[in-house]
């Protein structure tokens, strides 16, 4: 659900393919029938952005039949703690307690465990409650959560979870999300069924989830599922987040992120007490779990951006890292660049006039900016805006009126390079350099190197305080090859830390420490290159044909390459494995240790009988019974209600799309009361069933083409798979308006007007939501006009609007029209 | 395909060399002149990805031939070719109206997908049909056009039963899928099914191929599938009009037809006496009425 895997994950695929050779039961739920619905056994049709409505149902069918693995999420998750007393559920109007209408937020202090302050588990440590409860509350660290084990407190979250979810019945869910409710009732047996001792099962999802503006909520009602039924920490469990692009997972992981520090350190906000290093220790740092050790990565990371200039005086440098001020991420930066006080960008490795929300407002943007540095293999649609892009072509841009100077620059590519991949397994694998790149192709590493090589020259001599990071930096890396290429090795000796005293690798994470002694650039990913000589990256040992199947001497997963994470949860409380063929870590009695197949993910002596003494205010991991294998949660349970860390509400909540053809049926509420909008004349959105804009869009990837288009659209072979931009249009609807395979259609939207070709099929199906007829059509968003494989460009019709939680858009549902023919000049 | 003892030999992400014989590690097979190979093509198990088409042509260094939406279902690619040797066709079954499917047989999507390439025919008909032996039969039992003999006659062109065989409009030859034969010298697995991820393209010894989709067929008649059958298997619809039995064989659900594949394929030479009578009988007979004619006006 939320995926495409087939399309677009197809090498993974050929997991999903030995799995149903084993007898699995395959379901995709889309709002198309794509080529993954062709190999499932059960397709389930839903409405674009109706997902929480579909997960929800799942839950109350759950909860109401009693399908829960008791033993597991009794132990493992929160589902017997009790919320503080004044915690009102989203009823009829849709909002949780603690909502200031004023300001659009949710303050926490009802949300939290009865009497005790929960920190968060994301990078934001500390809960948005009010100073005065913070005050009183309880830590963790001083007694265990309050619980009711019978599951009969009214507050407690299995009861809360299920008064939420009563009105997710299966009518509700085909009334809101138009699957039929047998298909879904099936869907709901399947799922159930694959769980308990001896059985599990496993949710993929992408973009389809994360491209909303409840994205985060969505993934959460996977989690809560997930955990009800004992599917997580265990073999062939989880929740699997399909990354779109190689090494994706390795870009969030060292992050390209505005609002992280690498490996989900949170990054220091001005708005938030972050003024000194031990104010933002204190902050950030939770009384109990394995984030107690923040202050070790924290440190150990300054020591390795700012080397012998960080020192315990100077606080090893925290003021030299920026504070954000606010949500500094691809949205608002362009609208920012619209309004012209954003001055220059680099990009690298990115096509956003292709893949960027409201595509035609981008390239306003970037033509409102004095330079821009375009880094690709060829001339990209970002980098040829000016003289032939979408505005340009259609006059509403003239060449000669852009002042933006850009700077394109020629890159290499994969096999050009050596480096690391790291992908949705979380393995962090070296690939070698086997060509040199033609002409003055460099690597990213190249460029970033050199350009604070020259930066930090031509500051030396400053005397200016805010010349002083850049001053600071360490660029420590040997140069290799005819051009003086970092090496990519030394980068990832960085990444793995060292003690700063001899400059010896440090073996893992645990070697960290928080008084200046060592240096790590990537907490998580320690262990990776554990001694001088051995990166483990490089490894490529598979498991004999007889197993055991976990692959350990495949390069390295992280952290501690582990391959399955919360893995004590796969034995069960006393921690013997749930079933001898569900077998992963368990407790060695007479060793007094866990072992297994797999790297254990908790405290290797920790015993499962273990009771934190709260008389001596146990901190860190000690906090934790030997029952808790969530250890990066404060209380080490799955957080099927999350008491903090989300801005939009403790339970997934169906809230329409922001352009949606409905009203919400299941709340007065119509869309999540946090989303972030910015409403102005170049970025409207639509009332809730405009009659202009009956249809439901969403856009999508096909295999043949990579995100923006940039690196396939230029290769013949690759372009005539898929040659040009499309519609998929339902037959019904094609009938309704006269629409022929392959005529020209426009779509439009408040945003503007694009035209392609009319891919009518049945495999998209007309949905009755709320008793109304509606279209569900679809539009991939790869094409621009570089390249071999042309087309107007899908994301001139979406919105800026995001996600309150992760500033994600919205491009997967959106309304739109529909028209046979072709776009007239000056239709706008 | 389960992992390889061997793959334990190379232990780091580089290798000092080209690792001798691949394809034992990649497809369980070594590859030993004198021995027959080919193509078992499971449609049951393909999703469509064409990294089967784009590996063939990367390799083949074939150009891109088509660059327009055909709005036949995701294929626009569209057929065999001097240029394209593998084609991805996509048949649309998902029924209309309330009669969409929801729920469906293991392995039967409604949305069916099938590489099709050259079947390299156990008696093959192209081959038989050329007149300068360029097209010929390797040590490794495939067929191959050699293009510096080829003179581009075409006669192999309407032999093929497949409607493989093509002419290059750039040079004129006849050019048509190798089976990967300078991969196979390197004992290399084909591109296609090196590429394909799903192991719908399977590479191997003809008799080992055979075998598995016996097996596999057996499997999904178990699995409640009792419409998959071989096509081009000994015995089996494809291998018919004394063709033998074709080297590239698929696994099918629905009649050949569907996949654009003819349902009782023959040699063209076992046409060459019936139709030299038939023309004979032709000539006698219009010679005949001539005659009459002619006969009459005298």
């Amino acid at each position: 659900m939320g995926s495409n895997m087939a399309e677009n994950h197809p090498i993974a695929f050929r997991h999903v393919l030995q799995a149903k050779d084993h007898g699995a039961t395959i379901v995709h739920a889309d709002p198309r029938f794509t080529r993954t619905s062709a190999m499932a056994d059960i397709y389930a049709p839903v409405r674009a952005g109706s997902d929480i409505a579909f997960l929800g149902g799942v839950i109350r069918y759950i909860l109401e039949n009693d399908l829960w693995f008791r033993d597991y999420a009794l132990n493992y998750t929160n589902i017997a703690t009790i919320i503080e007393a004044g915690f009102k559920d989203a009823e009829a109007d849709g909002l949780f307690s603690g909502w200031n209408d004023k300001t659009r937020s949710y303050k926490v202090d009802t949300w939290q465990y009865e009497g005790e302050e929960i920190p968060s588990s994301l990078s934001e440590h500390l809960p948005s409650t009010t100073p005065e409860r913070r005050e009183h509350a309880k830590r963790l660290s001083e007694a265990p959560p309050p619980s009711d084990l019978t599951l009969q407190h009214p507050n407690c979250v299995y009861q809360i979870m299920k008064r939420h979810y009563a009105r997710y019945t299966p009518e509700m869910v085909e009334r809101v999300t138009g699957c039929p409710r047998d298909v879904f009732v099936k869907v709901c047996e399947a799922w159930a069924k694959n769980s308990g001792r001896e059985r599990t099962g496993v949710v993929c999802y992408a973009v389809g989830w994360t491209h909303h503006s409840t994205g985060v909520q969505m993934i959460r009602a996977a989690a809560i599922i997930q955990s009800l039924l004992g599917n997580v920490g265990r073999p062939g469990g989880g929740i699997i987040s399909l990354r779109g692009h190689s090494t994706i997972q390795g870009s969030t992981d060292v992050p390209t992120l505005y609002d992280m520090l690498p490996s989900y350190l949170p990054q220091p906000n001005a708005h938030m007490p972050h003024a000194t290093l031990a104010d933002y220790l204190k902050a950030e740092t939770t009384d109990t779990g394995w984030w107690h050790n923040l202050p070790k990565y924290m440190v150990s990371l300054l020591k390795a951006w700012y080397g012998e200039a960080a020192t315990e005086a100077n606080q090893y440098g925290y003021e030299w890292v920026p504070k954000i001020v606010g949500d500094h991420s691809m949205l608002p930066m362009t609208v920012a660049m619209r309004d012209g006080l954003i001055r220059g960008m680099y990009v690298l490795g990115q096509n956003p006039v292709i893949g960027g929300s409201n595509a035609d407002m981008v390239q306003r943007a970037l033509a409102k900016l004095e330079w821009l540095v375009v880094r690709d293999f060829m001339e990209s649609d970002t980098a040829s805006f000016w003289r032939n892009g979408r505005l340009v072509q259609k006059g509403e841009l003239r060449s000669e009126d852009i002042g933006t100077e850009i700077f394109l620059l020629p890159s290499s590519l994969a096999g050009e390079k050596p480096g690391t991949y790291t992908n949705t397994h979380r393995l962090v694998q070296w690939h070698d350099k086997v060509v040199e790149a033609p002409g003055d192709s460099r690597s990213e590493s190249w460029f970033v190197y050199h350009l604070a090589r020259r930066l930090k020259a031509m500051h030396a001599e400053s005397t200016q305080a805010r010349d002083a990071p850049i001053q600071a930096i360490t660029l420590d890396y040997h140069l290799e090859g005819e051009y003086d290429d970092p090496s990519a090795d030394d980068i990832l000796k960085e990444m793995n830390g060292w003690t700063v005293a001899d400059r010896k690798q440090v073996a893992d994470y645990k070697a960290l420490k928080d008084d200046g002694s060592t240096a790590c650039g990537v907490w998580t990913y320690s262990g990776v290159y554990p001694s001088e000589d051995h990166n483990a990256s490089r490894s490529r040992v598979p498991d004999a044909p007889d197993g055991p199947g976990t692959h350990l001497g495949w390069a390295f997963a992280w952290p501690s390459n582990r391959r399955t994470l919360c893995n004590r949860a796969s034995a069960d409380p006393d921690g013997k494995p749930w079933s001898e063929r569900k077998k992963l870590v368990w407790w060695d009695a007479g060793a007094r240790k866990w072992i297994g197949r797999d790297v254990p993910d908790f405290s290797e002596t920790t015993p499962p009988d273990y009771q934190p003494d709260y008389t001596k205010k146990p901190k860190g991991m000690e906090a934790l019974d030997g029952r808790s294998p969530f250890i990066m949660i404060a209380d080490g349970k799955a957080a099927v209600f999350a008491p903090s860390g989300l801005k939009d509400g403790p339970l997934p909540t169906h809230y329409e799309p922001v352009d949606s053809p409905v009203h919400n049926p299941l709340y007065a509420q119509q869309d999540n009361p946090v989303v972030k909008k910015w409403l102005r004349p170049d970025n409207r959105y639509h009332e809730i069933g405009d009659p202009r804009f009956p249809h439901v869009m969403t856009t999508y990837r096909v295999t043949e083409h990579q995100s923006g288009g940039g690196s396939t659209r230029g290769v013949p072979i690759l372009a005539e798979l898929q040659p040009e931009q499309f519609c998929e249009i339902p037959t019904e609807l094609a009938a309704e308006l006269d629409i022929g395979n392959t005529d020209w259609i426009v779509v439009s939207t408040l945003r503007g007007e694009v035209e392609s070709k009319a891919l009518v099929t049945d495999r998209l199906r007309p949905f009755e939501i709320d008793g109304k007829r509606v279209y569900q059509i679809g539009m991939p968003y790869h094409f621009g006009w570089q390249g071999f494989a042309v087309g107007d460009v899908a994301n001139a019709l979406t919105a800026v609007v995001a996600d309150p939680n992760s500033s994600m858009h919205e491009n997967k549902a959106f309304t739109c029209a529909l028209r046979k023919g072709r776009v007239q000049p000056g239709d706008e | 395909m389960a992992i390889h003892p061997r793959a334990r030999d190379f232990p780091q992400s580089e290798f000092l060399g080209p690792i001798p014989d691949e394809s034992e590690i990649t497809a369980g097979t070594r590859i030993v002149p004198g021995r027959s190979y080919g193509f078992f093509t499971d449609t049951t198990r393909c999703i469509g990805c064409k990294a089967c088409e784009s590996a063939c042509k990367q390799w083949n260094a074939l150009p891109a031939d088509n660059m327009a939406l055909t709005g036949d279902s995701y294929d626009n690619t569209g057929a065999l070719s001097a240029s394209t040797w593998r084609h991805v066709s996509f048949i649309e079954m998902i029924g209309s109206g309330d009669a969409r499917a929801t729920e469906m047989a293991p392995y039967q999507s409604n949305w069916l997908m099938m590489s099709d390439v050259c079947k390299h025919c156990h008696n093959a008909p192209c081959l038989e049909a050329c007149p300068t032996g360029a097209l010929f039969r390797t040590e490794f039992d495939t067929v191959v056009v050699q293009q510096d003999i080829c003179n581009g006659c075409g006669y192999c062109v309407p032999a093929c039963p497949f409607g493989v065989v093509d002419l290059s409009a750039v040079d004129g030859k006849a050019h048509k899928c190798t089976l990967c034969y300078d991969r196979l010298k390197g004992g290399l697995e084909p591109a296609c099914a090196k590429a394909c991820p799903t192991d719908s393209i399977q590479f191997g010894e003809i008799g080992d191929l055979q075998e598995s989709a016996h097996r596999r067929v057996e499997e999904l008649h178990a699995r409640g599938v009792s419409s998959a059958y071989l096509y081009g298997a000994p015995g089996t619809p494809g291998a018919t009009g004394d063709l033998g039995h074709l080297n590239a064989f698929f696994l099918l659900t629905q009649r050949p037809e569907v996949y654009n594949l003819p349902p009782a394929p023959t040699r063209a030479s076992r046409r060459t006496a019936p139709s030299l009578l038939s023309g004979l009988a032709t000539v006698a007979g219009l010679a005949a009425a001539a005659m009459v004619l002619l006969r009459g006006r005298a």
